[in-house]
């Protein structure tokens, strides 16, 4: 220690990791492929165990949700809420927040964008009805999420339990809106009024794909770059990382908690919102696609880091479309996705935790 | 399990040794050395202030912790204690400081936990024995009642029972008398010496010194680690308790001779006709349920001024320092920093108007471990320029001023984008040092400063607390290490249960005074 030259410069090269720069990338890309390949293979055996060929449904889900050409532009509209989600969720984790009423906060914004946009596009241009439909949206995801956010900031009341029975009430109030409040009266099925497709957001070039997945992707990396590059973002984080530390250094740790559940809720909120107004036209009573959930271990997976989420998130969406068709084609449920990714989580996590055993065991 | 608790009485034997036994923790060197005798039929005291090492000493009898170097014989036999089963199955049983046992079960059935899981619990079997133990202690206990309908008092007699019933042979009690009444310590007081007469041996933790001498047939000092005296069971009698006391505190606080740290306060930066740079007036903070909270205390320091406060840990010392920075809401009181009040200010204020923090808790709430060393350096400047502009983290500035800060203040660090937590600890308190002193800093409280540091880090920190002072900062120095605070402060004021109870000049007889007062025992 006494050695150690202190200047900077000079010092990076004492850097504590004893692997050597290729021997790092070739392990870390180890880490990665493995337990996926692992995930692959466990998931496999489940499907032979059921009587499927685990082949054919990884062919299907495959050529369906990536390698079509109609199943791609399918993959990438579907990414486009899941990019909100993912960016709600990254603002939270990583301040050290469990928002898992994603569901609820995600459908509120859809019933109020699916009722607001169609009442604004006859009074307003496009270019304008639409983002106030997405604010009114965004608002009263945010609105939503102030019950648990004040519990949490100024009880110390666990916010995962207060964020899932909240989205239990979320989701049945939408269900209730769409019903009592908002009912498309022109139709048997109880659904709120349709969005006329021309009134939609466009559509990319010559493809189904959504604009929506721009806003996505903007979402989502406006959010990387404030938790990475800005003041307020690293405030979130020492709060995440240390809530002492936080207290110490002085920040207002309850004002910001309310600022992170406002900001995650209404980014899933958003998210809502341009499903329905890019995609879905109109909310059904029973549609609830829970997305909250399901992008979860994406966010994980990526260790919350933005731009890996996008890969992240874009994998999901394959497996989900493509697990759709291979609902219909081979008859293995489509929930079966979530399975595999969770195998896959489960898997991560095993390798590193052995990782790290084998580390310590090296340096002992 | 096969030997019985009441062993032969007649002879006293060793029933564990220690030798030489050493246990390090990364930046702390928690026991150096020590050599123990556990005898039979004794009540050996272990005494020392918090950080003395005790607890890491009871962590290796127990079996929680294996000693990095030396040996632990049971037995007159080298035997590793590998767990806290095995430790319970050499006889050796440990009542810790916090209550073990479930409140929402009965007597018996706490007593009856751990036993085999694919037995019926033998309440017969138990009765019967607790019926021999307790008869022969006269103790009373309740087997069918909860736990938590208990006195703390009588929870601790069936801990003791828990011990006795897996037949215990050494009783390890960890400051027991902590939470008791004076009754209850009576009682407690008179149950070691039955126990001890049936031949057990009972190792009792504490630091308060009137019991130590009035319960004890042996004492042994701890020191920063280090067994620095030891009164015999023959010397004990002959001293009587107050000369014990007497020689107890001289152990405690004493200077040693070969003690490389000691030095004596040289010359001092005060300016004593300048106006006071720090006034504090009868602030309070509500007591919480482990905390005495702050009484009244007002103090003054002057420019350039030293003043250190004395006192075993957990008096209101760190309530003092998060009251004075801001963290912790007060009941009462005021605060001026050159005359003007920042009573109404927080954390950031405060800081900004040069009262500086440097907390205890370095790696707790000092530092966020896992983020580079750089940004540690400006975790209370989040959003301020010229390190952020419009919000956004200038990195270059960052870096810059973050690479002349660790060249000032001798940082070593493979990199600036180092997780602060790899350091050890006498870096990352130079981080702290460098993040609190750089900058406007005015008034300064250092909160055990050199705790769990090595000797060189600490006297670096120590040069580095007294040039502060020679620029003509005011500097709180609260530690609960004498030596320190009589090498480096012009007056020394003793907190205890959230009190100042003295206020004394640094002359040459103030050490046994303060020392006096630091355990209860009026000056």
């Amino acid at each position: 220690m006494s050695v150690e030259a202190t200047g900077p410069a000079e010092a990076t090269a004492v850097d504590s990791t004893p692997a050597p720069a290729g021997g790092g990338f070739v392990h870390r890309l180890l880490m990665a492929i493995g337990p996926i390949l692992a995930a692959l293979v466990l998931a496999g055996a489940i499907l032979l165990a059921v009587g499927v060929d685990p082949l054919t449904y990884y062919g299907t889900v495959l050529q369906r949700g990536l390698l079509s050409p109609l199943g791609i532009q399918q993959t990438l509209t579907r990414m486009a809420p899941l990019l909100f989600v993912a960016a709600g969720l990254i603002v939270a984790f990583r301040a050290g927040m469990w928002n898992l009423g994603g569901d609820g906060q995600f459908l509120l914004g859809a019933v109020t964008a699916a009722a607001s946009a169609p009442l604004l596009v006859e009074v307003l241009p496009g270019w304008m009805a639409l983002p106030i439909a997405f604010v009114l949206a965004t608002a009263v995801a945010m609105i939503w999420s102030l019950v648990p956010a004040l519990l949490r900031a100024y009880q110390g009341v666990n916010e995962i339990i207060t964020t899932l029975m909240m989205t239990f009430l979320g989701t049945s109030l939408a269900n209730v809106l769409v019903k009592l409040v908002f009912l498309d009266p022109a139709t048997t099925v109880p659904q709120t009024r349709t969005l006329p497709v021309e009134d939609r957001l466009p559509r990319l070039f010559d493809t189904t794909i959504t604009s929506g997945l721009i806003f996505g992707l903007v979402a989502i990396i406006a959010v990387h770059l404030m938790m990475t590059r800005t003041a307020f973002g690293l405030k979130l984080r020492i709060v995440g990382a240390n809530p002492r530390a936080a207290i110490h250094a002085g920040l207002g740790v309850p004002k910001l908690t309310v600022a992170v559940f406002a900001l995650s809720a209404g980014l899933v909120g958003l998210g809502g919102a341009v499903d329905i107004v890019g995609v879905q036209g109109n909310v059904r009573a029973d549609w609830n696609p829970a997305y909250g959930m399901a992008v979860i271990p994406a966010v994980f997976l990526a260790r919350m880091n933005g731009f890996a989420a996008i890969g992240f998130v874009f994998l999901l969406s394959v497996l989900s479309i493509g697990g759709e068709s291979a609902a219909r084609r081979v008859g293995v449920p489509n929930t079966f996705t979530l399975v595999l990714v969770a195998i896959v989580l489960v898997m991560l996590a095993l390798a590193e935790y052995f990782d790290h055993r084998h580390n310590q065991s090296r340096k002992a | 399990m096969t030997r019985p608790s009441q062993s032969s009485t007649t002879e006293p034997h060793d029933i564990v040794v220690l030798e030489g036994v050493t246990k390090r923790f990364p930046g702390v060197v928690a026991n150096d050395s020590v050599d123990l005798r556990i005898r039979s039929g004794e009540v050996h005291v272990l005494l020392g202030e918090n950080g003395a090492g005790k607890s890491t000493l009871i962590g290796m009898l127990s079996g929680l912790q294996q000693p990095d170097e030396g040996r632990i014989l049971v037995d007159g036999r080298p035997t590793p204690i590998t767990s806290p089963r095995h430790a319970l199955s050499l006889g050796i049983g440990t009542v810790f400081q916090h209550m073990m046992l479930v409140p929402t079960l009965t007597v018996a059935e706490n007593l009856l936990l751990g036993g085999p899981w694919w037995q019926r619990p033998r309440i017969g079997q138990l009765e019967a024995r607790v019926a021999e133990i307790t008869k022969s202690l006269n103790i009373t206990v309740r087997l069918h009642a909860k736990v938590s309908e208990l006195s703390l008092g009588e929870q601790q007699q069936v801990e003791i029972l828990r011990a006795m019933v897996r037949n215990s042979r050494l009783l390890i009690l960890d400051e027991s008398t902590s939470m008791l009444t004076p009754q209850g310590i009576e009682e407690l007081g008179a149950l070691m010496r039955r126990l001890v007469e049936q031949g057990l041996a009972i190792v009792f933790i504490t630091h308060k010194l009137k019991e130590a001498a009035a319960f004890g047939d042996r004492i042994s000092v701890l020191k920063l680690g280090r067994k620095v005296g030891e009164i015999t069971p023959p010397r004990l009698k002959f001293l009587g308790e107050k000369a014990a006391i007497t020689e107890i505190v001289e152990m405690m606080f004493g200077k040693q001779t070969d003690d490389p740290e000691a030095e004596r306060h040289a010359g001092s930066f005060a300016k004593p006709d300048a106006a006071p740079l720090l006034q504090v007036r009868d602030l309070s903070v509500a007591p919480m349920a482990d905390s005495p909270g702050l009484s009244s205390v007002s103090f003054d320091i002057r420019p350039g001024e030293i003043l250190g406060i004395a006192g075993i840990d957990g008096n209101g010392q760190k309530q003092l320092a998060e009251a004075l920075s801001g963290q912790l809401a007060t009941t009462g009181g005021s605060v001026e920093l050159d005359g003007r009040s920042i009573d109404a200010m927080d954390v950031g204020q405060r800081r900004a108007a040069g009262l500086r923090y440097l907390t205890d808790d370095r790696l707790g709430e000092g530092t966020v471990g896992t983020f580079p060393v750089s940004i540690n350096f400006f975790l209370k400047q989040v959003g301020e320029e010229p390190f952020w502009r419009r919000g956004f983290e200038q990195r270059g500035e960052i870096d810059s001023r973050a690479g002349e800060l660790v060249r000032e203040y001798d940082v070593r660090t493979p990199s600036l984008k180092t997780p602060v937590g790899r350091l050890s600890g006498g870096n990352i308190q130079k981080v702290l040092l460098a993040r609190e002193l750089a900058d406007g800093a005015r008034v300064v409280i250092f909160n055990k400063p050199t705790y769990g540091l090595d000797l060189a880090n600490t006297l670096a920190s120590r040069q580095r607390i007294r040039d502060t002072a020679a620029r003509g900062l005011a500097i709180l120095l609260i530690s609960t290490d004498l030596e320190e605070l009589l090498s480096m402060c012009d007056r020394i004021a003793v907190i205890a249960n959230g009190r100042l109870v003295g206020d004394v000049q640094n002359e040459d007889d103030v050490r046994t005074t303060v020392g006096r007062m630091m355990v209860g025992v009026a000056a």
